[in-house]
């Protein structure tokens, strides 16, 4: 499809120096954007046209670009990951805005990803919920061969549907409890699908929580709204699975 | 000139490997306790090392640019991963993909090297089930594979379109076992800018931390770089915005050799260009050349038309397109090797019938397979693909044929490894696609993926091991010795010196500029001429970047332009030295194409007679000339015989 120009933008972005400096909007005026732009190409000609003029340019997290790494984050507008389904922003293209558009670009908000510089917010808090128990306890070498144990494809492939969340925090993000509960839960429940990991199931789910708890997550009260902006789509039904995993653990307590 | 020494053991070629890990030394349990390992990437070399070495006893520190381990750029491989299970049933065998891998690369990979990596792959896969990788599965319950290109067996184990991803997650959950257990240090948001050697030995690294600015240095008995490939010397190309050669750099201006610099892979089916203004190309799976036919119209004026927008592909009747692969390799079709039908989409481009407004692209058409095997089938088998496909260029595939141009995708070069993938800087080893060992001039598909955690978690935990027995009376390196204070020094001094220049470009308008020229001589097609002209343009850039350089924003503080300075300055180096690597090379021979060594119809000639040898470049100082030393290949497995898809 012919791509168009789009004469004029209105972009409102977060600056803020520093995690310890109040940060606040400044309005930027860009032009002549094709719509066959990517919204993180647009940034970078934004940018190109702020260094050229002597200004510091926008510092915004992205490495893949390719909707995998889960490295781009983004409050676009008011929707994470912008206003398109089922994309992270680095995959949103400019043909999702008309000429003379404002486009409202912010971080990432929740207390347990403090803002580090402008666009770019520390999560690693999500990590440390993956290194509590994130895996399956086995070392490399003196595993059984592959097909030793036969694992439905159902099972295979729900695992996988799972497993597909990228740890981008867009459910944080997006969560008015900035709870972390279908990030956590597409672990367990990816792990918990598997033979492998039944093993550890519940000893996984509850220092998981633990740890999540520790670091100031909200608490989930079913509002669904991270389902509706996970890039990935991962399912909520994965927070049902989470639930019943950590009653099972507490319960053997 | 250094002397290199590949340390290939002796024997049969189906027990080298067994011989060696009998004959290497062991470190004990006691004494891992006492060493160090620096670790710098999470990739799945990188991520796969540390794990398994920090699961063996020894101290890890893990380095990667990235706010996370996870998000190294083996995250976005789609298509699988290789190993010789022979689960199907169809004659596959060590020896088979071994086989396959060395005549893929077209003789020019280590026998011994790659026939290690063909033993191994098997056990990647069980560990990789172990983790809970969910590989795709049979009804039955069984692991399912796929083909793919240049070989006649079904190998490839898969996840989805997310292999990478999956295997990724599965040695970065290790890793984060590990790190749990405080037995990995990770070090996230932080850059590896120049290697600390002692008496000869590597023994640490100085980085620069990109969130705080500040330079650190960290020490440690042994240092290994697993930073990835350096395809973004081209700018534009299917790595990650991040990924960079400076880490390599830096090993090579340590003393490292670095072998093989110009062959790079150029894959067929990646999203063209659309303009002036793009950052990144996006690939397309290689999948999709089983079920598309690859064309462009065969009369000019048709193309002409396409160009402006005044038709569509539709438009074109039967008889006036040009099936130009099925044309020129009746026996391979739509499925020849990379290299190949990425020259054939260039040359149909530069002869003027290119299909889009840009004149850089070809069709890759999906109408004759919907015909034959219906819509549903085609969706269930590249659904995904074609959903991402028209999400980035708001055309619909299954109406009019998807348009593609080859991009830069994988560099076959790197830092230059012996047998147990240690450098020639004692301490200093290179795992995954940052060093130069097992793909030869070309890498076949789902190959890369098996290398990466072949290192990682079979070769170099063992490998390493003869290393360090010998270290084991050596303390903890402190940080304070003078070494790494000079070193701190040199690295302040070249990051004040870019942010000092003041001038008026950015750092991506430099980036882009190399692209160009690397794009243009040192690319698809190199001649002697275009690539002295390279150098020469290369060299004037270099001027150029010091003199003129911008560099916003504070020294002292998270810097992306100051961050990405320094890598570009790298690149310009590295570009270079492609350049006179690929000068220096006079035959054609996997991804690296001399239009003076052809065929009479225009196909690309090997010349074993002169250059069955890597080339391993040293250092010899600040605008020098490098020395070229070469490491002969010996094969006594295989017959040398010249590739043909016709
Ligand atoms: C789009 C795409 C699709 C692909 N598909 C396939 C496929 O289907 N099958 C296949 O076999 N291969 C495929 N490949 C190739 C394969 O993915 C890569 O070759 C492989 O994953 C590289 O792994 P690695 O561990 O060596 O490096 P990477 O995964 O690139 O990791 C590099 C690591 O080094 C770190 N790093 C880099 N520089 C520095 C520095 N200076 N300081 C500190 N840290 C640093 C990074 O943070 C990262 O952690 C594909 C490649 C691409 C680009
Ligand atoms: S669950 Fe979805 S939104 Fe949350 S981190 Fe994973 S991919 Fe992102
Ligand atoms: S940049 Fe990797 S997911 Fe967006």
């Amino acid at each position: 499809m012919a791509d168009k120009i789009l004469k004029e933008l209105t972009i409102k972005v977060w600056r803020q120096k520093n995690a310890k400096a109040q940060g606040k909007f400044e309005t930027y005026k860009i032009n002549d954007i094709s719509t066959g732009t990517s919204f993180l190409e647009m940034l970078d000609i934004l940018n190109e046209e702020l260094i050229n003029g002597g200004t510091e340019p926008i510092a915004f997290d992205h490495d893949c670009r390719e909707g995998i790494c889960g490295m781009c984050s983004l409050f676009i507008d008011g929707r994470a990951h912008g206003p398109d389904d089922d994309i992270t922003t680095c995959q949103l293209h400019m043909r999702k805005f008309e000429d003379g558009a404002t486009i409202t670009i912010e971080p990432w908000r929740a207390g347990a990803f403090p803002v580090i510089k402008d666009l770019i917010v520390d999560r690693t808090a999500f990590e440390k919920i993956l290194q509590a128990g994130g895996y399956i306890s086995v070392n490399t070498g003196g595993v059984p061969d592959g097909n030793a144990i036969p694992i439905s494809q159902d099972d295979a492939e729900e695992a996988m549907d799972a497993a597909a969340c990228i740890g981008c925090g867009a459910c944080v993000a997006t969560c008015k409890n900035s709870s972390a509960m279908l990030f956590v839960s597409a672990k367990v429940s990816h792990l918990a699908k598997l033979p492998q990991g039944r093993i550890e199931a519940a000893r996984r789910a509850k220092s998981m929580v633990a740890k999540m708890d520790e670091m100031g997550f909200g608490n989930c009260t079913n509002t669904g709204a991270c389902e509706v902006e996970c890039p990935k789509g991962i399912s909520i039904a994965n927070i049902a699975r989470l639930n019943r995993e950590f009653l099972v653990a507490k319960i053997k307590d | 000139m250094t002397v290199l020494n590949s340390k290939i053991p002796a024997g049969p070629l189906a027990e080298k490997w067994s011989n060696h890990k009998a004959a290497i030394k062991v470190v004990s349990p006691a004494n891992k306790r006492k060493l160090d390992i620096i670790v710098v990437g999470t990739g799945l070399a990188g991520g796969s090392a540390a794990a398994s070495m920090a699961e063996m006893g020894y101290n890890v520190k893990a380095f990667c640019y990235q706010d996370s381990g996870r998000r190294a750029h083996s995250i976005a491989a789609q298509g699988g991963i290789n190993a010789a299970k022979n689960y199907q049933n169809d004659n596959d065998s060590v020896h088979r993909l071994f086989y396959d891998t060395i005549k893929g690369g077209d003789y020019r990979a280590r026998e011994a090297n790659v026939h290690r990596l063909a033993e191994v792959s098997g056990d990647i896969i069980d560990q990789c089930v172990a983790q809970g990788v969910p590989f795709a599965r049979e009804y039955g319950g069984t692991l399912s594979n796929r083909s793919f290109g240049g070989v006649l067996v079904s190998r490839t184990f898969y996840a989805r379109g997310q292999t990478g991803q999956q295997l990724l997650l599965g040695c970065y959950a290790s890793m984060n076992r590990m790190i749990g257990q405080g037995k990995i240090e990770m070090h996230e948001r932080n850059e590896l800018l120049d290697i600390v050697i002692i008496e000869g030995k590597a023994r640490g690294i100085i980085t620069r931390n990109l969130v705080t600015g500040e330079i650190e240095r960290h020490s440690a008995h042994a240092v290994v770089i697993a930073t990835g490939g350096y395809g973004n010397v081209f700018f534009l190309s299917t790595n990650a915005m991040g990924c960079n050669g400076g880490a390599a750099w830096q090993a090579y201006k340590n003393g490292a050799c670095f072998a093989n610099p110009c062959y790079v892979q150029i894959h067929p089916t990646c999203i063209p260009i659309h303009g002036e203004q793009q950052s990144k190309l996006t690939l397309m799976s290689e999948s999709l050349r089983n079920d598309g036919r690859v064309w462009t119209p065969k009369k000019k004026e048709d193309a002409i038309k396409l160009q402006k927008g005044q038709i569509t592909a539709n438009d074109i009747a039967e008889e006036d397109r040009d099936f130009y692969l099925e044309r020129r390799y009746p026996s391979y079709g739509n499925l020849v090797p990379r290299d190949v039908a990425s020259r054939a989409a260039k040359e149909r481009c530069d002869e003027g019938f290119g299909v889009n407004e840009t004149g850089k692209a070809v069709y890759l058409d999906f109408k004759y397979s919907i015909e034959r095997l219906g819509k549903d089938v085609i969706e269930a088998r590249y659904g995904n693909l074609f959903q991402m496909y028209e999400k980035i260029t708001a055309s619909n595939p299954y109406e009019l044929p998807m348009q593609i141009y080859p991009a830069i995708h994988y560099t076959m070069g790197g830092i230059w490894v012996d047998y147990n993938l240690m450098t020639n800087v004692p301490g200093l080893f290179a795992i995954g696609e940052a060093n130069f060992s097992d793909h030869g001039a070309n890498r076949l598909g789902a190959s890369a993926l098996m290398q990466g955690l072949a290192d990682g978690y079979f070769v170099l935990p063992y490998t390493i091991g003869d290393y360090l027995a010998d270290e084991i009376q050596v303390p903890r390196i402190d940080v304070n010795h003078q070494e790494f204070i000079k070193k701190e020094k040199a690295v302040t001094d070249r990051m004040t010196r870019l942010y000092n220049i003041k001038g008026t470009k950015s750092v991506d308008s430099f980036h882009k500029r190399l692209g160009h020229i690397m794009w243009e001589y040192v690319g698809m097609a190199r001649n002697e001429d275009g690539l002295k002209l390279a150098i020469k343009e290369i060299q004037t850039l270099r001027e150029d970047f010091y003199k003129d350089l911008r560099v916003p924003g504070d020294y002292d503080a998270m810097n992306i332009e100051l961050e990405k300075a320094g890598r570009v300055e790298d690149f310009i180096d590295l570009g270079e030295l492609m350049a006179r690597d690929a000068l220096d090379r006079k035959e054609s021979c996997g991804g690296h194409y001399r239009e003076e060594s052809t065929t009479e119809d225009g196909e690309a000639k090997r010349d074993d007679q002169n250059f069955t040898y890597v080339s391993a470049w040293e250092y010899q100082g600040e605008g020098k000339a490098p020395v070229l030393n070469k490491e002969e290949l010996v094969f006594e497995n295989v017959k040398l015989t010249q590739r043909s898809y016709k």
